[in-house]
């Protein structure tokens, strides 16, 4: 019998796989090798001039990758420790465990724009009331967003607000599916507290902590909204990360060929990279 | 037969006396937007667009977010709807992507809206997607009320391209009840052995606003600071640094370019008159209010409208807010031109001149026209024209969060700001001021050249760094002059010479 014809079949999901995955990458791809910007608005051929200078003399591309790799890293390694703290407190049995769990979600639930304007006005020095509050206290007034340094941690602090309660909702997922045997088992043999989270919990959430450190890492790596809202990437190029700085290339001074380059290079960085920090995470959190 | 001739004539002369009054109270009752004036008779009138019937069409704007632009285009949409049956949609953009939302449609042959709204800086990107202003709105009388320096702005090689809605200028305002106070003069006087006054060079400005830093001069029990500026890098900083580095660098004795030497397109941006400029702006980091660093222009409007600082300079929005009636700084600011300095880089000699000088900039205001691939072009630009007619003008002028400023020769009459409540003193002044900035021989205007956005942003970049202390002001501006040669290369010199020279001319007084 001739099945030929099921291959008829996989056609609808190739023409869409095709349409919103290859076709923008190869549109990209060629893009970068473009000239197009506000005064040359056409699909020129000028070789691999934009990696030229991308490579050669770009060196804010680079701080802004370095602050992104920074930001991404230590968000997601707060967002880890606080939510896996958050999911092992409502994970055993406490009152109003199901009100604490509905709590901790809320920061995800709410828009990040919206909530980075709240916070920026909490923040914002001589008008927001964190500085009012400290002033009371006769403390001075803190530069959340117009110290180079203190900037990149209010950003974190957002970060890590908004994006923890999702690392929660994994985390307690996975341990609400962990198998009870190996927990009587320490239980009989007198395990502490302690000694059955580093043993027998830890180890068995690693495969789930790997996957959600890499759904984090992936997200963080994106940073757009918060930095965009909050601080602009000031003061300076303080707080300016890939994205924002490929937004800034694209769409505010139109040199659209060049914004190509940066988000092709941008990408294969990223696939690079998870991949190593996925297989170095389980070499480390996996033992077999 | 005499009497009743007198009646006749008298009873004519009464109604021809009385038909404006009562002619214009039928529309404000209607618009009471225009209570003040009420309608005001011209080609684009209310009772002229009324007699307009654009029944079933629809006209698409593009505008900038409100308040700032984005209520007047709003509320000047509903009443040209109400008016001419019109369906008016206005889409609000925030301004960094003003540009892009405009410019992707007009690259791809496209065109989603009628009008966009824009900065006036944007005309020699934007020139070939936009639709000339036809002559009969260029020849009408609202249009001749204009200032000549405006009709600059809107148009190219004798064209018009931009809609005239808003004039803007960058000039200093200042808290008067501080500055001509008496008390203040002598408490200033013995502390630093100098006077208290409307502050003449950037050097004062900067002693001034450090002295009057992080104390309560107002008695409000709040703190208040030196100045409020635009600091916020992709804020419209750059336009800042540009009015900060006029008086240093707009050299009246070598013509010929402010940002390049238009003979050689070398980049002077890194001359030591910028860096002198940069360098008291880092040292105004120190006398704006925390945070000041990140204030962008809604901030600046906020502060000093809000009676934050002594001192501000920028578009005229920050001051008409500050004499709005219900503002707590209401008719105690004054209004005059940018400061100077005592001295000027000379680019010929490659040395600094010696003596005052002073450099007003008409910086780049809000701008629109009409897309060429519009099919509603006749309504575009019936709708613009109505809403730069002189009943709209003149109540949109006198409120602050609006962002429209004057532009027409009316503008500069005192009476105009008395009738909205302003001190008489301080309408003279403010007029007086900008009528000064019209007159002066020695203006700066607005870099309007191919890719202006990246020229613009690589500058604000650097300076940011600057005032971030991320860089030394040589170092960033030396920075920023490298990526303007980079982008000069990019874009072709000859490309960029070609539309400088347009802004060159009009700075060299030959337009």
């Amino acid at each position: 019998m001739n099945f030929k014809h099921k291959y008829v079949f996989l056609f609808p999901g190739l023409f869409v796989l095709i349409g919103i995955l290859i076709f923008p990458i190869i549109f990209t791809i060629r893009l970068s090798l473009s000239g197009w910007n506000s005064y040359t608005p056409e699909m020129n051929f000028i070789g691999i001039t934009n990696y030229i200078r991308l490579f050669t003399d770009d060196p804010r591309f680079w701080e802004s990758f370095f602050r992104l790799s920074f930001l991404s890293v230590t968000t997601v390694i707060l967002q880890y420790i606080i939510g896996f703290a958050l999911a092992l407190i409502v994970w055993r049995e406490i009152k109003f465990k199901r009100f604490f769990r509905v709590i901790f979600l809320i920061p995800m639930m709410t828009t990040p724009v919206i909530m980075t304007v709240i916070w920026r006005t909490f923040f914002h020095e001589s008008l927001g009331p964190v500085n009012d509050l400290l002033g009371n206290l006769g403390v001075e007034p803190i530069l959340w967003l117009s110290d180079p340094v203190i900037a990149k941690f209010t950003v974190i602090i957002v970060e890590v607000w908004q994006w923890t309660p999702f690392m929660f909702l994994l985390l307690l997922a996975g341990l609400l599916s962990l198998p009870k045997e190996p927990f009587l088992a320490a239980a009989i043999d007198g395990a502490s507290s302690f000694r059955k989270f580093v043993y027998v919990t830890f180890p068995l959430m690693a495969p789930i902590s790997i996957g959600a450190i890499i759904i984090r890492l992936i997200e963080a790596s994106k940073i757009m909204d918060t930095v965009f809202v909050l601080t602009s990437g000031g003061p300076g190029t303080a707080t300016e990360t890939s994205s924002f700085y490929i937004y800034i290339k694209g769409l505010r001074e139109f040199q659209m060929g060049y914004a190509a380059t940066l988000s092709f290079t941008y990408l294969v960085i990223m696939i690079i990279s998870l991949t190593i920090i996925a297989k170095v995470l389980t070499k480390l959190m996996i033992k077999e | 037969m005499k009497t009743i001739k007198t009646y006749v004539v008298a009873l004519i002369s009464a109604l021809l006396v009385l038909s404006p009054v009562a002619y214009a109270d039928k529309w404000s009752d209607q618009f009471p937007h225009i209570k003040a004036t009420g309608d005001i008779p011209g080609e684009c009138s209310y009772e002229s667009m009324s007699k307009k019937n654009y029944k079933g069409k629809t006209l698409k704007i593009n505008t900038h977010a409100v308040p700032v632009m984005g209520e007047p285009t709003a509320l000047h949409a509903e009443q040209f709807a109400k008016l001419t049956g019109a369906k008016v949609d206005v889409t609000h953009t925030p301004a960094g992507d003003l540009y892009a939302k405009a410019m992707v449609p007009f690259q791809a042959g496209q065109a989603p809206y009628d009008i966009v709204f824009g900065f006036s800086n944007f005309i020699n990107d934007w020139k070939r997607y936009l639709e000339p202003v036809p002559k009969k709105y260029v020849e009408m009388k609202q249009m001749q009320d204009v200032t000549p320096s405006h009709i600059g702005i809107a148009s190219w090689d004798g064209v018009m391209y931009q809609f005239p809605v808003d004039g803007d200028r960058h000039y200093l305002k200042y808290r008067k009840d501080v500055i001509d106070n008496p008390e203040y003069q002598k408490k200033y006087k013995a502390d630093t052995g100098k006077e208290l006054r409307v502050p003449q060079t950037w050097k004062e400005y900067g002693e001034m606003a450090a002295y009057f830093n992080g104390w309560d001069w107002d008695g409000d029990g709040e703190k208040e600071y030196g100045s409020a500026e635009v600091m916020k890098k992709d804020d419209l900083m750059y336009a800042a640094f540009y009015s900060r580095s006029a008086a240093y660098s707009k050299n009246p004795k070598t013509p010929g370019g402010f940002f390049f030497d238009l003979k050689t397109m070398k980049p002077l941006i890194n001359n030591p008159g910028f860096v002198e400029a940069l360098t008291d702006w880092v040292a105004a980091t120190k006398y704006v209010p925390p945070g000041g660093i990140n204030f962008g222009l809604g901030d600046e409007i906020g502060s000093f409208g809000g009676g934050q600082t002594l001192f501000s300079f920028s578009w005229d929005d920050a001051f008409v807010a500050a004499m709005q009636p219900d503002s707590p700084i209401n008719n105690k600011v004054g209004a005059a031109q940018l400061p100077g300095a005592m001295k000027v880089w000379n680019r010929s000699t490659n040395s600094w001149d010696e003596g005052f000088n002073q450099a007003p900039f008409f910086v780049w205001g809000w701008a629109v026209g009409v897309a060429k691939k519009s099919k509603e072009k006749e309504m575009a630009f019936d709708y613009l024209c109505f809403f730069a007619n002189e009943a709209n003008h003149q109540a949109d002028i006198g409120i602050g969060r609006f962002g429209v400023n004057p532009f027409r020769n009316d503008d500069f009459k005192a009476g105009v700001w008395t009738q909205i409540g302003w001190d008489k003193d301080i309408a003279q002044s403010y007029v007086d001021t900008l009528a000064q900035m019209e007159d002066s021989k020695n203006r700066v205007f607005p870099l309007r050249v191919p890719g202006t956005f990246e020229f613009n942003a690589a500058l604000a970049t650097a300076a940011a760094k600057a005032l971030a202390g991320q860089l030394s002001p040589q170092a960033a501006l030396d920075e920023a002059a490298k990526q303007w040669e980079d982008i000069l290369n990019r874009v072709g010199k000859d490309n960029v010479r070609a539309a400088y020279s347009v802004g060159v001319a009009m700075e060299d007084n030959k337009l």
